[in-house]
C-alpha cells in the first residue's frame, strides 16, 4: 500500500492533468497484475463488498485514541470526510506494515467472517502499522468510498501509458460487469475479443453546454435536433438472445425496468441502442418525478409498472448485426435505427426519438422555449456526419437546455461544506417571504466561486443568530438567486414544494431583503410548472 | 469582581484600568505580541516586552510604548503584572496577573515546541488561564519542527533539480523567520517578498540572526530565480507578482495544511504543517501545567474545546472575542493583513 499511498499523495497534490498522469503510469509501472486490477476496479467504482459500517468504525477510533465520540463527530464536521478525520485522531502507530495493496483489500475482505469483536480487533490492528495516508486510504476501502479526483479517462490515459495498449481500445475493454474477484489483469485487458463479455457497453458520447449563439453553429442543414428527453440516459444492450440495461452512471439497471426485457426477443442479437429511459404512457412522456417513484426501486410492483411505466426513447445506434457503426456518420446510424424500429414490432418499448425539421435557428430557439412543458430539458444539437465518440467532447454535439426557473430568496441557514470546501459554508437553506416571516424551501451548495465562498463565510461567521449542531442560523440578509429545472409539490417539506437541482445563479448583493420573492411567487411557479 | 473582566473592548484589569491586547482603542494596553489581532492601532499608552517593540513599532508607526524584560514585575495600583516567554514568534509572551492572591495569565498566543527563535515557552502557575484554541480539536497533531524542514527541504531540492522556482509561504511575522532558519541554504539561493524582508531587517537590528536573503525586486533577472527559492505571505500566491516565477512549485507552511480540503483549496502544490500555535496534545499538557481549575477559551473552536475541559472536570468557558489567528489568514485571504501585504509588495 505504500506505493499506492505515494501514487495517492501525487495525484492529490495537483490539478495539473498531466501530473496526474505521471503520477498514475509511475504506480502502474511499479506494481504487480493484481495491485493494477484493484487500482483500475477502485478508479471505476468497483469497491469491495462494505464489511463494516461506519458507526461501529467511529466507535473504534473513539476507543482507540480515547476521545469521547461527540468531539469526533465535532471534529468530522470540521474536516469533512469521516475517514480523514478517524486517520487524524488516532495516536501516532506503533508498527510500520508493509503490504500490497490487494493484500489490504482480501485483509478487509476477511471481515465478512468475523463477528464484530474480531472485525474492532482487525482494524484497530492495521490502525496501529500505518501511517496517515494509510490509514485514510484504508478507512476508504472499508467504508466503499474510495474516490481520488480522477475520471476514468485520465485512468484509462495512464493506464495505456503503461502497457502500451491503445486508450479506445483499453476504454472499451474496462467497462462491463467484471470485479477483481472474477477476472485477472491479464484477461481483461489482454484477452483478444473485446466482446468476450456480452454484456459491456460502448462509453457514452456526452454533450456540453452551447456557451455561444446557436447562429453561430452555421448552416442548419448541417445539425440533427431533437429533445433532450428529461430522464436517465440508458444503452440498451441485446447480445445472444439476452438484453442488459446500462444507465450513464455505468450501472447494469435490469432489474429495475423489466419492460426491457421483451427486446431480447424482439429485436436481433448484435444491437446496441444508446436512448433515454423515460416514463411514458398514452403516447405521452410523463415529468421526472413519475421516473423517480422508479429509481431506487429494486423490486417493482404491478401497480407501479401500471402508474409509471418506462420505455426507451432511441437517440442512436452503436451496434448494428454484431457490429461497431460508431465511426459511421449520424445520418447513417440513424437510417439503420429507423429500420430496425420500422422492421421489429417492440410493443412500444422503443420510442425514435422525433427530429425538428427547421431551417433558421429563430423557429428552433422557439421549439426550445416550449420544452419544459413537453418535460424536455431543451434541445440536443448534433451535427449530422459526426461519428459517436467517447466522454464529454466539444464540437459535434451540444446540449442546448431551457433557462432554468429562477427565484429571489433569502439566506437563513448555513452549514460547512465537505471535502475541498470543508471549514467555508458552503451549504445554505432559503426562505420567500410569507407576510415578514421566511418559510425555508430550498438548500443549495454551488453556484459560486471560491472567492464568494470565502467572502460569504467571513460574513456567516459575523452574522451567526444561533448555532444548531454543524448548523448555523444567520440574519436574514443575504439575498440569492436559485436557478432551478423544476418544481413539485411535496408533503415531506415545509413549504409544500420540492425543487430539482437548485444551485445559486448570483449574489444578488444589490437587492434590498425586502424585495425577494414571497410565498405566492412560489406557488404560482408551482401551479404553472408543477404537472 | 474578578481580577480580569471581559467587556467590549477586550481583556479588562479595572482595578489597575488597562487592557490585554484590547481590539477597540483604550488609555493603556498590555500587549502580548505584534500580530494584528493582539495589537491594535489607536491605543494612548502600549507595554510590551523589549523584544517584541522593534516590530509593534514598525507596524504602528509612532506611539507611546514602554518595554519591560521577560519576568520584570511592574506593580499597577497594587497589581502586579509580568511578562513570560510564549514561545509563539520572537518577543510574544504570556501576561501574568496577580492582586493578593489571585493569579491570572493571559496567554496570548502560544506554543510549546521550542524553534529555536521565539524565547521558549514557560508554564506558568495559576488559578485562572485564558488560552487561545486555535488548533483546539484532536485532528491537529504536529510532527518535530526538524522533521518538518527536512520534508521542505527535500521538496526545495526536487524543485530545483527539475530547474523550477519553490515558493514558500508563510505570514510575514514569525511564521517566515522560522522557516528561514530552517532553509537548508547548501540547496540555493533564498528570496524574500517584500512584506518579509521589512520584518527581517527590523528583527536584524535587534540581533536576530537569520541566514541571508535577498528581496525580491523587478531589477532582478528572472531568469535568476529558477533552483532557488521565494518565501513569501499567503497573500502574494494567486496575484500578479508570482507571475515572474515562472512555472514554479508552491509550498504552504501551516497548521491548516494538516486538512486535505484545506491543502487543496489553497492551491498549493505541497501542504507543510507547521504551526505557531498548540496543537491539541499541547494544549491540553499546557492547561495541565498551568495548575488552573478556571480556563477562558478564545479564538479557535472555543465551543467545542470548552466543552471537552468542562468534561475533564475544569472550570471553562468560551469567550467571545475579535481574535483570529491563523483562522483568518486562511478561511479569508482577503483580512486587513494580507492587504496590507501586498500593497507593500506591489510598491517595490
Ligand atoms: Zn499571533
Ligand atoms: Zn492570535
Amino acid at each position: 500500500m505504500k506505493n499506492f499511498a505515494e501514487m495517492f499523495r501525487r495525484l492529490d497534490r495537483t490539478t495539473k492533468i498531466n501530473a496526474k498522469v505521471d503520477a498514475l503510469a509511475d504506480y502502474f509501472l511499479q506494481v504487480d497484475d493484481e495491485d493494477k486490477l484493484w487500482t483500475v476496479a477502485l478508479l471505476s467504482h468497483r469497491r469491495p463488498r462494505r464489511t463494516v459500517n461506519s458507526k461501529l468504525l467511529r466507535a473504534w477510533a473513539s476507543e482507540m485514541s480515547g476521545i469521547d465520540t461527540w468531539i469526533l463527530e465535532e471534529s468530522y464536521h470540521v474536516v469533512g470526510d469521516l475517514a480523514e478525520t478517524i486517520a487524524l485522531v488516532l495516536p501516532p502507530p506503533e508498527h510500520d506494515y508493509d503490504h500490497t495493496l490487494t493484500h489490504w483489500i482480501d485483509y478487509i475482505q476477511e471481515f465478512a467472517k468475523y463477528d464484530e469483536e474480531g472485525k474492532k480487533e482487525a482494524v484497530q490492528e492495521a490502525w496501529n502499522g500505518l501511517d496517515t495516508t494509510e490509514r485514510y486510504l484504508f478507512n476508504k476501502l472499508i467504508t466503499g468510498s474510495f474516490r481520488v479526483g480522477v475520471s476514468q479517462k485520465l485512468m484509462t490515459r495512464a493506464l495505456s501509458r503503461a502497457t502500451g495498449i491503445e486508450e479506445t481500445n483499453l476504454a472499451h475493454r474496462l467497462m462491463g460487469n467484471w470485479t477483481p474477484n472474477d477476472t485477472t489483469f491479464e484477461d481483461l485487458i489482454h484477452s483478444e475479443s473485446a466482446t468476450d463479455d456480452i454484456s459491456r457497453p460502448y462509453p457514452f458520447y456526452l454533450a456540453y453546454q452551447l456557451e455561444q449563439p446557436a447562429a453561430d453553429l452555421g448552416d442548419p442543414a448541417d445539425w440533427q435536433a431533437e429533445h433532450k428527453w428529461d430522464g436517465i440516459r440508458g444503452q440498451v444492450i441485446v447480445r445472444d438472445d439476452e438484453v442488459f440495461v446500462w444507465s450513464r452512471g455505468e450501472e447494469l439497471v435490469n432489474d429495475k425496468y423489466p419492460e426491457y426485457h421483451i427486446l431480447a426477443s424482439a429485436i436481433p442479437n448484435g444491437t446496441v441502442i444508446d436512448g433515454e429511459i423515460l416514463p411514458f404512457k398514452d403516447g405521452q412522456p410523463l415529468g421526472f418525478n413519475v421516473l423517480q417513484t422508479r429509481i431506487g426501486r429494486k423490486t417493482v410492483s404491478k401497480k407501479l409498472l401500471k402508474d409509471a411505466p418506462v420505455i426507451l426513447m432511441c437517440y442512436d445506434l452503436l451496434e448494428y448485426e454484431g457490429r461497431d457503426v460508431r465511426k459511421l456518420p449520424l445520418s447513417g446510424r440513424r437510417e439503420l435505427l429507423e429500420r430496425i424500429m420500422e422492421e421489429h414490432d417492440t410493443g412500444g418499448v422503443l420510442q425514435l426519438s422525433p427530429v425538428f425539421a427547421f431551417d433558421n435557428w429563430d423557429d428552433l430557439a422557439a421549439e426550445r422555449e416550449t420544452a419544459r412543458e413537453k418535460f424536455s430539458e431543451g434541445i440536443m444539437l448534433k451535427r449530422i456526419d459526426s461519428a459517436y465518440k467517447q466522454g464529454r467532447k466539444k464540437g459535434d454535439w451540444w446540449k442546448w437546455k431551457v433557462d432554468p426557473l429562477t427565484i429571489d430568496a433569502v439566506m437563513m441557514y448555513a452549514q460547512r461544506g465537505h471535502g475541498r470546501r470543508a471549514n467555508l459554508y458552503t451549504d445554505f437553506t432559503f426562505g420567500v417571504w410569507d407576510g415578514d416571516q421566511l418559510v425555508p424551501f430550498t438548500k443549495a451548495y454551488s453556484g459560486l466561486t471560491d472567492k464568494e465562498f470565502n467572502k460569504i463565510t467571513a460574513w456567516v461567521r459575523r452574522n451567526t443568530v444561533d448555532r444548531f449542531g454543524p448548523v448555523r442560523s444567520v440574519k436574514p440578509k443575504q439575498v440569492f438567486e436559485i436557478g432551478f429545472e423544476g418544481i413539485r409539490k411535496s408533503t415531506r417539506h415545509k413549504s409544500g414544494v420540492a425543487l430539482r437541482f437548485p444551485r445559486m445563479l448570483r449574489w444578488r448583493q444589490d437587492k434590498p431583503v425586502d424585495e425577494a420573492n414571497t410565498k405566492a411567487d412560489l406557488d404560482a411557479l408551482l401551479e404553472t410548472y408543477g404537472g | 469582581m474578578p481580577l480580569l473582566t471581559f467587556n467590549d473592548n477586550g481583556i479588562y484589569c479595572e482595578r489597575a484600568d488597562v487592557y490585554i491586547d484590547p481590539w477597540k482603542p483604550v488609555d493603556r494596553a498590555l500587549i502580548t505580541h505584534g500580530h494584528a489581532d493582539h495589537s491594535r492601532w489607536g491605543n494612548k499608552h502600549y507595554l510590551c516586552t523589549r523584544a517584541a517593540a522593534p516590530v509593534i513599532r514598525y507596524r504602528l508607526g509612532d506611539i507611546k510604548l514602554e518595554t519591560v524584560e521577560f519576568g520584570e514585575v511592574r506593580t499597577i495600583n497594587g497589581v502586579k503584572f509580568s511578562f513570560h516567554p510564549a514561545g509563539h514568534i520572537i518577543g510574544s509572551a504570556q501576561i501574568r496577573v496577580e492582586y493578593q492572591g489571585e493569579i491570572w495569565v493571559a496567554s496570548g498566543d502560544y506554543k510549546l515546541e521550542d524553534d529555536g527563535l521565539s524565547e521558549a515557552y514557560e508554564p506558568v502557575r495559576c488559578q485562572h488561564f485564558i488560552t487561545e484554541s486555535t488548533f483546539g480539536l484532536p485532528v491537529y497533531r504536529w510532527t518535530p519542527q526538524e522533521e518538518v524542514m527536512a520534508d521542505i527541504n527535500d521538496w526545495w531540492r526536487q524543485t530545483a533539480s527539475e530547474g523550477r522556482t519553490a515558493i514558500l509561504t508563510g505570514y510575514a511575522l514569525g511564521k517566515a523567520q522560522r522557516l528561514l532558519d530552517g532553509l537548508d541554504t547548501s540547496i540555493g539561493k533564498i528570496y524574500t517578498h517584500g512584506a518579509i524582508e521589512n520584518t527581517n531587517e527590523v528583527l536584524r537590528k535587534q540581533g536576530v540572526k537569520l541566514p541571508p536573503t535577498t528581496r525580491v525586486t523587478r531589477e532582478i533577472n528572472k531568469k535568476d530565480y529558477p533552483g532557488n527559492i521565494v518565501v513569501a505571505t499567503p497573500g502574494a500566491i494567486g496575484q500578479p507578482w508570482v507571475k515572474k516565477f515562472g512555472n514554479a512549485s508552491i509550498g504552504a507552511a501551516s497548521g491548516w495544511m494538516t486538512l486535505r480540503g484545506a491543502r487543496r483549496r489553497r492551491g498549493a502544490d505541497r501542504g507543510f504543517v507547521l504551526s505557531d500555535h498548540c496543537d491539541w496534545p499541547s494544549l491540553l499538557e499546557a492547561i495541565d501545567l498551568t495548575g488552573a481549575d478556571n480556563v477562558y477559551v478564545t479564538h479557535g473552536y472555543t465551543a467545542i474545546f470548552s466543552k471537552y475541559l468542562r468534561e475533564q472536570g475544569l472550570n471553562a468557558v468560551e469567550l467571545h472575542t475579535e481574535y483570529e489567528g491563523e483562522l483568518a489568514e486562511i478561511e479569508t485571504k482577503g483580512n486587513e493583513e494580507t492587504e496590507k501585504e501586498n500593497a507593500a509588495a506591489d510598491a517595490e
